[in-house]
């Protein structure tokens, strides 16, 4: 167990202030004239902030392994499912 | 005598048995959303202008403040688990009392958009606006259904914050017993990061 566990409220401020900076370059990329990119830098913005709240506020960052892997079977099962879905798609003629 | 973070840095078995637990119900949930998450995934990859169109009904500042106001409601969690652990009695309350408004906020502000679609007649069916692309009610079909998964979510979350007001006043949650404020607040940040997907896809597309 990392002994900074729990969090000290500043950090848990700080990593709020992230995720609200995190949110505003998203939302500015609407500034800029529509583009392909903007898709990829609005879900990169998505997983870096759900990965920084799966570390701070779900307290991934501090459990032991095999608390880790009943958390990442779910994405596991999901990619399965998102797989054996699009090959379905992917096949048709 | 409040005790110390050091006193309570260990994890007992309990606790990893209640990880495990609620881990395994956070999977299922990640499937229960996910199977949606896919089909939006494949239709916007086929009708990639409905997705677009879509969007431009959004109301992007709404969409915004309630990823803030979310984003914040998680900080107060968070906190709240903190202080819980640290023998905070005040503290906590106040905490979970925070996520709870924000909560609401946030549930209150979906319900001004969904009255707002209604009145532009844009639910999917015999009454769908007139004169739009009929193919733009695959995209409010997948809006109306995650959306309103999601806002089922929150309820609940509220509910069980409301429950945990009420242990806290009884006296059943303590820095030996913090385990149900971090199932609660693992809950929370999950649909938490649930929305910050469903904001980008549904209110970015096409801007």
């Amino acid at each position: 167990m990392n002994s900074r566990w729990p969090l000290p409220v500043a950090d848990l401020i700080v990593a709020g202030a992230v995720l609200l900076a995190l949110l505003g370059v998203s939302v500015s990329t609407t500034a800029l004239p529509p583009a392909p990119w903007h898709t990829a830098v609005a879900l990169g913005v998505a997983a870096a902030q759900v990965s920084l709240v799966a570390a701070c506020f779900m307290k991934l960052r501090f459990r032991r392994g095999l608390i880790r892997v009943f958390a990442g079977a779910g994405l596991f099962w999901l990619c399965l499912l998102a797989s054996l879905i699009s090959a379905d798609y992917l096949t048709r003629r | 005598m409040r005790p110390t973070l050091a006193a309570i840095e260990v994890e007992t078995p309990h606790a990893v048995t209640v990880g495990l637990g609620v881990w395994t119900f956070i999977a299922t949930e990640i499937l229960f959303f996910g199977g949606l998450f896919v089909a939006y995934t494949l239709y916007r990859v086929n009708y990639p202008h409905v997705f677009a169109a879509g969007a431009r009904e959004m109301e992007l500042g709404s969409g915004a403040l309630n990823t803030a106001l979310l984003l914040v409601s998680s900080v107060f969690m968070a906190t709240a688990d903190r202080a819980v652990r640290a023998g905070r009695r005040g503290w906590a309350r106040a905490c979970l009392l925070a996520t709870l408004v924000l909560g609401v906020a946030f549930l209150g502000i979906k319900g001004l958009e969904y009255r707002s679609h209604v009145l532009h007649r844009l639910v999917p069916g015999p009454g769908f606006r007139p004169g739009t692309d009929p193919r733009l009610q695959m995209y409010f079909f997948l809006y109306f259904a995650m959306t309103g998964l999601h806002a089922a979510h929150m309820i609940l979350g509220l509910g069980a914050i409301l429950w945990l007001l009420r242990e806290e006043a009884l006296g059943r949650i303590s820095p030996e017993r913090p385990e149900p404020v971090a199932v609660v607040g693992i809950y929370w940040s999950f649909v938490d990061c649930v929305w910050l997907f469903l904001f980008p896809l549904f209110y970015l597309p096409g801007r």
